[in-house]
């Protein structure tokens, strides 16, 4: 079942014309000439559909949350400034098929009240922007966009910001600061977007991947999109699969399917490469726990771990994590579970925007002593420093980044304390290159 | 509106934040703050220090918030149940807090000007901990020149964006930011270019820390050898309400007033700061009362000194005897001790 990326393989499908022979912007003229924005918004409720850029949270409620005063511009923002490690879905769906964002952001405009849209994305995608800005100009010359869409007497002008290269953009709130043309802070909340957003105007940020699926709940209805998928987890969800995989790429998949089939099946990854055994999962790109082989496969009830925002969560951050952004990165047992928190906390380190001191000082804390154990001259209390560390930063901060940072570095010696303290233990086998620990009796040790 | 802090409730009118209420109750119950200044605009949310436990969100709605909040950006709901010092999980984050912002901070006190009337040592000696468990190089920068009366040293600040909504609110044509990001971020002014305003000189007020510092008062005096005088003069630019600062005969500082909470009563302009070091230049009104309770107000003016409770309890709760078997007995004896010229 293919929602998002059915006609992504057509050849010339970033054009309007094969575009909407292939059946696009068919969302845009029901909406606009058959529909009211409350009945796109009850639609969307309906459908279930979930954020798809990481928290998850119902995108029909965050509509309905949007304030509505009389004479105050409402605007929507698409977050386009993917740059979580492991996720690149946004990127893929929008360099193929452009059009496919264009006309979801239409729709969802046109249900929000909207005049005027936004597409922030992320500075680094370049020639990706470069579409988005010649598929844009298309539907301009198509009527789709400007003034009197389709002779409805509905406005909307759409507009492609490039970000400036900062990971903290992509939070809901520095990108809005970031889109206004200051220095992307998040800001604190209450007061939230909905409320008080761009230019203190009540907005809505959605994720690509969301804004995208709101066309399809329009053309076949939410109850279609809610008959896809299990329990909470509705429709389809874009997959970044990275890692030791023998097909490494994006896969829309039907939320509901097992982990296991993800991994192993050969629609999807394909399995483990050749002659190497699952070691360790990052589900939901860098930023959730990460988990070991048995506890991603399967739950603590012992049942097959499924795809799906709940089941990923199950057993809380104790032997669970979290779907995420959906970036899959898989390891075998050749990677040095230190070697790859290191990377993640250098990242955050450098990511954070330094505003309130848990995050700032906190994740460049946990960055040097990461590097220490790695190097070879951890001790043995630094373990318990970072858990502790972690704890301070986490839920302490404005904004999620400080979750996020803190989360990989206390699941990693959560399920891999071993690892740590053999780097602890024998500083000059663990600093030999490709040295890695192998747990006695683990499914992936030799 | 009703809202309960600490056990003690209070009336309060809506839009009141929690710290606003806390400070009506008194220094026991209010939680400290280092980013957060009431006379500027947007200040505060950014140092977590003042954060505090929510346990019943209002009346209508009694369920505890999941997070701890800053208090100084959260209003209070009717109803509201606050938990500062009686919460031991406030007081643990708060710890962390401060050893966070001692993480980069040189501690370089013996020969920092702000000591004495500094919020961070303040902060650290009645929430922090004793020890370090930092092992790693901590971040420097260069001291840098902002104009010819501030002097910046990045190696002390704490990044609470005061100084930046100071020169973006009290003064005109703004130069003044912050640079780079994470614990790289840094004070800066637009290209080395020098703070040139008749305001700029408030910076150095609101700077909890030893950051922003008046360059004609550097090394002149330490502050608990200075005695505060309240003067007034005719300024045509600012209301000439200020501070003296005494060493002996000689003006050697003058700062703007403030209240209880080390917050500026009214910004004060540049010639009254840097330029009027005369006694004459001033009508004097009397003796500054620092109701901030500070080393800058013992033994001088009587028992003024305002103390929180709590971190006395604190300390007696973490005070650890040393094991140190030195004949202490000379202390008993007092003819032992060098008689005072």
């Amino acid at each position: 079942m293919k929602i998002l990326t059915q006609h992504i393989d057509v050849p010339g499908i970033e054009t309007i014309d094969v575009f909407m022979k292939n059946g696009g912007y068919k969302a845009v003229e029901k909406a606009i000439k058959t529909m009211t924005p409350d009945e796109i918004t009850e639609e969307v409720k309906k459908s279930g559909l979930r954020g798809r850029g990481g928290a998850g949270f119902p995108v029909g409620m965050k509509w309905s949350f949007l304030a509505k005063p009389e004479g105050v511009p409402r605007y929507l923002v698409c977050n386009a400034d993917e740059s979580e490690p492991g996720t690149f879905k946004d990127h893929y769906l929008m360099w193929k098929s452009p059009h496919t964002l264009i006309e979801g952001m239409i729709v969802s405009s046109f249900a929000l009240g909207a005049n005027t849209s936004y597409i922030y994305v992320r500075g680094e995608l370049m020639y990706v922007i470069n579409i988005l800005e010649k598929a844009i100009q298309e539907a301009y010359d198509k009527g789709l966009l400007g003034k009197n869409i389709l002779g409805s007497g509905y406005d909307l002008d759409l507009f492609v910001q490039p970000g400036g290269g900062a990971y903290i953009c992509g939070e809901e709130t520095a990108l809005l600061e970031s889109l206004e043309g200051k220095r992307g802070n998040p800001r604190n909340k209450p007061p939230f977007p909905a409320v008080k957003g761009l230019w203190q105007s009540p907005t809505v940020v959605n994720n690509v991947e969301s804004i995208a699926a709101t066309s399809w709940i329009v053309n076949n209805g939410g109850d279609a999109y809610a008959a896809i998928g299990v329990g909470r987890s509705t429709g389809t969800k874009l997959i970044s699969a990275s890692g030791h995989i023998k097909k490494p790429g994006v896969y829309e998949i039907p939320l509901g399917i097992t982990v296991e089939e993800f991994i192993y099946s050969d629609e999807y990854c394909g399995g483990i490469r050749d002659g190497h055994k699952l070691k360790a999962v990052v589900a939901g790109g860098s930023s959730v726990p990460i988990l070991s082989a048995e506890n991603i496969l399967t739950t603590d009830a012992g049942e097959k771990r499924l795809m799906t925002y709940e089941s990923l969560s199950e057993g809380g951050f104790a032997t669970g994590t979290m779907l995420g952004s959906g970036g899959f990165i898989v390891m075998d047992e050749t990677t040095c579970i230190v070697h790859n928190t290191l990377t993640f906390a250098r990242f955050y380190h450098h990511e954070s925007c330094g505003q309130c001191s848990p995050c700032r000082e906190g994740t460049g804390w946990m960055d040097k002593v990461i590097k220490r154990i790695e190097t070879g001259k951890g001790r043995m209390e630094d373990i318990d420093l970072l858990v502790d560390v972690a704890k301070k930063i986490e839920g302490n901060t404005i904004c999620p980044l400080g979750d996020a940072a803190a989360w990989p570095v206390a699941a990693a010696i959560r399920h891999f304390r071993d690892e740590f303290e053999w780097h602890i233990t024998h500083p000059e086998e663990a600093t030999k290159p490709g040295a890695v620990y192998m747990r006695p009796g683990a499914s992936w040790s030799n | 509106m009703k809202v309960t802090i600490d056990n003690i409730t209070l009336d309060v009118e809506p839009g009141t934040t929690i710290m606003q209420a806390a400070r009506m109750i008194g220094p026991e119950v209010a939680p400290p703050a280092m980013c957060y200044y009431e006379p500027l605009q947007g200040s505060g949310g950014k140092c977590r220090a003042c954060l505090v436990k929510v346990t019943a969100g209002s009346e209508k709605d009694p369920r505890p918030m999941p997070k701890l909040v800053p208090a100084c950006i959260t209003a209070v709901q009717d109803g509201m149940i606050v938990e500062n010092t009686v919460n031991d999980q406030v007081l643990e984050t708060r710890k962390g807090i401060v050893e966070f912002l001692l993480l980069n901070h040189p501690l370089d006190c013996p020969v920092c000007d702000q000591a004495g009337e500094c919020h961070l040592q303040d902060f650290s000696f009645e929430h922090g901990v004793s020890s370090t468990r930092t092992v790693e190089e901590r971040n420097t920068f260069e001291p840098v020149d902002l104009g010819e009366n501030i002097k910046l040293n990045m190696n002390r600040c704490i990044l609470c964006y005061r100084c930046v909504y100071t020169a973006d609110q009290i003064t005109d044509g703004r130069v003044h930011g912050v640079m780079n990001r994470g614990d790289h971020a840094e004070i800066s002014t637009y290209i080395e270019k020098a703070i040139d305003n008749d305001f700029s000189g408030n910076v150095i007020d609101v700077c909890p820390v030893g950051a922003l510092t008046d360059k004609t008062y550097r090394f002149k005096s330490r502050v608990w050898f200075s005695k505060p005088m309240d003067a007034h003069c005719a300024c045509d630019k600012c209301s000439g309400n200020v501070t003296l600062w005494y060493r002996g005969e000689e003006v050697i500082r003058v700062t703007g007033r403030k209240n209880q909470w080390g917050e500026l009563k009214e910004f004060i302009c540049n010639t009254c700061r840097f330029d009027r070091k005369k006694t004459a230049d001033w009508v004097i009104e009397g003796p500054t009362e620092v109701a901030r309770h500070s080393v800058i107000s013992a033994n001088k003016y009587g028992a003024n000194m305002i103390r929180p409770a709590f971190p006395i309890a604190q300390a007696a709760r973490d005070f650890k005897q040393i094991d140190d078997n030195r004949d202490r007995s000379f202390l008993e004896n007092k003819s032992i001790l060098p008689a005072k010229k």
